[in-house]
């Protein structure tokens, strides 16, 4: 029997009130989202909070909007309830398609968007998503409310641009111009389904079928999810046929700062960074 | 150590007590309540032999603490059986033969039964997702797929059997999805 060693804990009312907790405890407290990375790493007492704000009482934190030209989902909507959801699908394809292969579906059941890029997992397949789909990350904090860019939100391995005392509270995509596709591709480890290597891919064409914007985002393979900007710049401008999108696809995790486990070599990685970024922007182009 | 007193609704039963934040709730399940249904197989959220439905959603209760189940409804496979008859999943697994060490066979029918509700007539492919998140060590994953056809066919041939009272009770209280 693995149990986690002891601590306090405080369900909060409010995002206010699970700040306020957040001051008081510091370095001490950790937010209780979806629970499913905190919890496993708790039994494992890998993490021993002295105190757990549960933030999954809170209301008004799980919804899916469309506002102002944009879609905004709150921060402790499932995996589940975005797979699901039609709006979300029709504009992004590589949401369902990314969220289908995270874990199984009781852990879809549980785990939710804002406490999977707040947790910064390198193997996670949610930080690349929003970063790919360069998304505004909303948080919450003792002096208000802050909007924090997907660029500027993942700093490294299990680090963000959070504060100790910000809750993020809604997570908003841009609606894409037309003819824009977007896919998430990955080689999983068998056992636990986090990616060794993965791409997710959005890509927008002109007029004339050239692509017009490309967004690659490299998961699993590297200490946090990674833009690919020089795969982006080889695309732009370009006709997205299968040559030009192997040609610019093959050397996608140079200079990427490469994991290595009994589950892959560097090498291996990179070979299927490469593998998977392909595939993925050439079933982005097919849905653009 | 927090200690807290919780109410939770358990296959259309309310229970109470207290519980150490720490306890997991399966272990409440099992230790406090003596429903031992529900089994821990792995204790690290792989094997679902944990399955339970909190809200009508499939959730593995080694991963959850038990206070956080406090004013939830919640389906154990206890809950399964109506009135002495067997429900038409408990009977696929029967006459499928989908269980032989039956360790995982509770997760597999809570996980099936969180399926049928959403989806009566899923496909083989279908099925095989619904219960990947839980293992069966004897691999005999052909006649629980098998069982979950043989349950979603006689629910539909008889309605009022498809889905337990407190499961529709659930269902209602779910907010969302």
């Amino acid at each position: 029997m693995s149990l986690p060693a002891v601590f306090d804990y405080h369900p909060a009312k409010s995002v206010d009130e699970a700040i306020a907790l957040l001051q008081q405890y510091g370095d001490d407290a950790k937010l209780l989202a979806g629970g499913h990375s905190l919890l496993p790493t708790m039994k494992l007492r890998l993490a021993q909070p002295a105190h757990l704000v549960d933030i999954g009482k809170i209301g008004g934190l799980s919804y899916i909007r469309e506002e102002n030209g944009a879609f905004a989902v709150g921060a402790m909507t499932t995996y589940t309830t975005i797979e699901r959801s039609e709006v979300l699908s029709r504009h992004f394809a590589l949401l369902p398609e990314g969220i289908s292969v995270i874990g199984d579906p009781q852990v879809r059941n549980r785990g939710t968007i804002g406490g999977s890029i707040a947790h910064s997992d390198p193997a996670a397949d949610m930080p690349g998503i929003v970063l790919a789909l360069k998304a505004d990350i909303l948080v919450q904090g003792p002096n208000g409310v802050r909007t924090i860019k997907a660029d500027d939100f993942f700093k490294g391995m299990f680090e963000t641009a959070l504060q100790p005392d910000e809750i993020i509270t809604e997570i908003r995509f841009a609606t894409p111009p037309a003819r824009t596709g977007s896919a998430y591709m990955k080689l999983e480890n068998k056992a636990s389904h986090y990616a060794l290597a993965g791409c997710a891919a959005v890509v927008s064409l002109g007029g004339d079928g050239t692509c017009s914007s490309a967004s690659l985002v490299i998961t699993g393979a590297s200490v946090k999810a990674t833009r690919a900007s020089a795969v982006e710049a080889a695309l732009v401008g370009k006709k997205l046929d299968e040559s030009t999108v192997a040609a610019a696809t093959a050397h996608a995790a140079d200079g990427l700062e490469l994991l290595e486990d009994i589950h892959g070599s560097k090498a291996y990685r990179s070979q299927m960074t490469a593998v998977m970024m392909r595939r993925a922007v050439l079933r982005a182009v097919e849905r653009a | 150590m927090s200690t807290h007193h919780i109410h939770v609704t358990i296959n259309g039963t309310a229970y109470e007590g207290d519980v150490d934040s720490r306890m997991l709730l399966v272990h409440w399940i099992r230790d406090g309540l003596q429903l031992t249904g529900t089994h821990i197989g792995c204790d690290t959220t792989s094997c679902g032999a944990c399955t339970i439905l909190v809200d009508g959603k499939a959730t593995k209760s080694c991963t959850m603490f038990a206070v956080q189940a406090n004013g939830r409804q919640i389906m154990t496979v206890e809950g399964m059986e109506q009135g002495g008859k067997l429900h038409p999943l408990q009977e696929g697994f029967h006459e499928k033969h989908a269980l032989q060490c039956g360790y995982c066979t509770p997760g597999m029918l809570m996980a099936g039964l969180a399926l049928l509700q959403r989806n009566p007539n899923p496909s083989e492919h279908e099925i095989r997702v619904g219960i990947s998140g839980n293992l069966c060590r004897c691999t005999g994953y052909v006649n629980i797929v098998k069982a979950i056809q043989y349950a979603a066919e006689k629910m539909q041939d008889s309605e009022e059997l498809s889905v337990p009272a407190q499961v529709a009770l659930a269902r209602e209280a779910s907010n969302g999805d």
